[in-house]
């Protein structure tokens, strides 16, 4: 009894955020009017539950039988999952409303999406990955189809669910074939006896179905396919929470169960991540280049990002980790911003975040069209921005792991990235304003992407402090 | 020599041999004597009314997420009640939080009126409607003559 208490103590950011959810669809239930308290109670609960989060980050070690990590590692990211969710949140209050899919339920589902990007990204053991794996995606899956008038919210809603299901799949037949070599799940425990299964062809092909899991969720190319379409057909603020929050949880998660203990630097798996990481990011940023629409652009923007953070995990090593966890902080504020302004200059229909959209926004928003800016350079990679130190960590890192060719295809492919992001930039401030009329923004809207803006200076301008958190994480 | 899963592959074979086994020597037996009784589908003896390919009373969808809801909780309070007795405590706390979150979803679904059981509201025809329905109507078709109002208009 004294360890079921302790245990749910030490995991208290993952417990709280379920509660704050519970406690979310309650009040949702019995109100019906407006969506104000449930706001509300969500973004307060949020701020408690980074708090629990901050308080448990020196408690290291693990819960519930060693199957869930508890501090260091699983509070960061657990705070990083949390700012993501109350970002969202904030940004969907007018969004929601903009589009009529005011419900409360909305919040319920971003707030049980994030304690299942916790669970996913703490669980040191393959089944309560796979736990929270699920109850991330369903949370996602019926996000993304939310507006249930939209047609292309509806194809984004089956695809992702089907092609999401078929990947589910491929992860829980690569835990039963590590389990059949193993005889347990736990990943310390197959970590312990690593070197007598390494070369065992079932547990290779169960370690390589676990990846194909993997890839699929953090969008890497040949996994990719579905990102562009659902992306472009989510409501705009799940898009962002999608590939912010369910991103760095998949990365998480990747980081924990492949690098941290299966061990496989200098391996075969090294080649087939190196590969995934080359193919990421020459595809997303390439076919970028020919996309009109905004949403679809930063979509194979995010199989682009996805390349470079794989450069990290292939690498491996204590720096290139914590440059990955860096990378994804950053990537985290950086993307909820861009998205959030598609989100503010979208229409009621859905429409209107293509490129013709943001002609000379400068001269309509020009707040607006600054933090578009800001968050251009940050995925550009620009000093002092937080996207610099991203790239900048993970490059070192890989340079000094002997992965100099990787290095480099991710130097090119980030020169040719260059060319879309800017010509936003370039659309936004040196080209005549269109006849449309400005887009409506709420002090919420400007709020959060003030948050992030300021986010990503900090970060960008203090890298060490956050680095100095992930000092000994692993 | 054999690994487990060798053992699981033997039986996936055997298994797959006897289905085609079973339905190739049925084949050769049997006697191909098709009426139209026999391709009838089969509805427990009765005359089938209507196609197979029926639209479901929306209805019936919300009675099914209900089953599912109760059916998961059955499922999973099995294996707890076998460990129960040697987890003790921890295992009631476990199971209790476990129902008790079940049951708020059962009180979402009542509270937002999901368990009501809409009854279809009988469309009585009446005068003012008559309007409503006139383009329903074929156009060219001959109006009935009965109604002479109608081809007045």
């Amino acid at each position: 009894m004294n360890q079921l208490l302790t245990d749910t103590l030490h995991t208290a950011p993952i417990m709280g955020t379920i509660v704050l959810a519970l406690v979310v669809i309650l009040i949702n239930a019995m109100k019906k009017d407006s969506l104000a308290l449930e706001y509300w109670v969500s973004l307060i609960g949020i701020a408690a539950n980074i708090g629990l989060a901050v308080w448990a980050f020196p408690l290291r070690g693990s819960a519930f039988a060693g199957t869930v990590m508890t501090g260091g590692f699983a509070s960061l990211t657990a705070a990083v999952f949390l700012v993501a969710a109350g970002l969202t949140i904030i940004l969907s209050r007018a969004y929601i409303e903009k589009i009529g899919v005011n419900f409360g339920e909305f919040f319920h589902l971003i707030l049980m999406g994030a304690a299942g990007m916790m669970t996913f990204a703490a669980g040191t053991d393959l089944v309560v990955t796979f736990v929270g794996l699920e109850l991330m995606s369903i949370c996602l899956y019926a996000l993304a189809g939310i507006s249930r008038r939209v047609h292309k919210s509806n194809e984004a809603a089956l695809k992702y669910f089907l092609l999401g299901a078929f990947a589910s799949g491929f992860f829980l037949y690569g835990i039963a074939l590590i389990y059949g070599m193993t005889g347990t799940t736990n990943i310390l425990g197959i970590a312990q006896n690593i070197a007598a299964y390494k070369s065992e062809p079932l547990f290779l092909v169960g370690a390589g179905l676990l990846l194909v899991g993997f890839a699929f969720k953090i969008g890497a190319v040949p996994f990719h396919m579905w990102v562009p379409d659902v992306y472009e057909g989510s409501p705009t603020v799940v898009s962002a929470f999608m590939s912010t929050g369910a991103k760095a949880a998949a990365f998480a998660a990747l980081l924990l169960v492949f690098t941290a203990t299966f061990d496989f630097i200098h391996s075969s798996m090294n080649t087939v991540l190196s590969v995934l990481a080359v193919a990421s990011m020459l595809v997303g940023n390439i076919v970028a280049i020919s996309q009109t629409n905004v949403k679809r652009m930063l979509a194979y923007s995010s199989i682009g990002h996805a390349g470079y953070m794989l450069i990290g995990i292939t690498a491996g090593g204590d720096v290139s980790m914590a440059g990955v966890l860096f990378y994804l902080i950053s990537y985290m504020f950086t993307n909820l911003g861009a998205f959030g302004v598609a989100s503010i200059i979208e229409n009621a229909e859905q429409q209107g975040t293509d490129l013709e959209n943001f002609r000379g926004l400068y001269y309509r928003r020009p707040l607006l069209a600054v933090l578009m800016g800001v968050f251009m350079f940050s995925l550009v990679g620009i000093p002092p921005l937080a996207g610099f130190f991203g790239k900048y960590y993970i490059f070192v890192a890989a340079i000094e792991n002997g992965y100099t060719w990787l290095t480099i295809v991710g130097v090119i492919t980030s020169m040719i990235s260059v060319y879309y992001y800017l010509r936003v930039v370039v659309l936004m401030f040196f080209q005549a304003p269109e006849e449309a009329e400005a887009p409506q923004v709420t002090s919420g809207g400007t709020i959060a992407l003030l948050v992030s803006a300021f986010g990503i200076l900090l970060v960008g301008l203090f890298p060490s402090i956050v680095l100095g958190w992930m000092g000994g994480l692993f | 020599m054999l690994t487990e899963f060798g053992k699981a592959l033997i039986f996936i074979i055997l298994g797959l041999v006897f289905v085609a086994g079973g339905l190739l020597v049925a084949k050769i037996l049997r006697p191909h004597n098709p009426t139209a009784e026999k391709t009838l589908p089969y509805e427990c003896g009765e005359d089938p009314i209507g196609p197979q390919w029926m639209r479901f009373n929306i209805r019936f969808y919300v009675v099914a997420l209900i089953f599912i809801l109760f059916d998961v909780e059955l499922v999973l309070l099995f294996p707890w009640a076998l460990v129960y007795s040697k987890l003790g405590m921890f295992a009631y706390v476990a199971g209790a939080l476990f129902i008790v979150i079940l049951f708020l979803a059962d009180f979402y679904l009542w509270a937002k009126g999901d368990l009501e059981w809409i009854r279809p509201e009988p469309n009585v025809p009446r005068l003012d409607q008559l309007v409503d329905h006139m383009p329903l109507r074929v156009k060219g078709a001959t109006p009935p003559a009965a109604s002479p109002v109608a081809t007045s208009e």
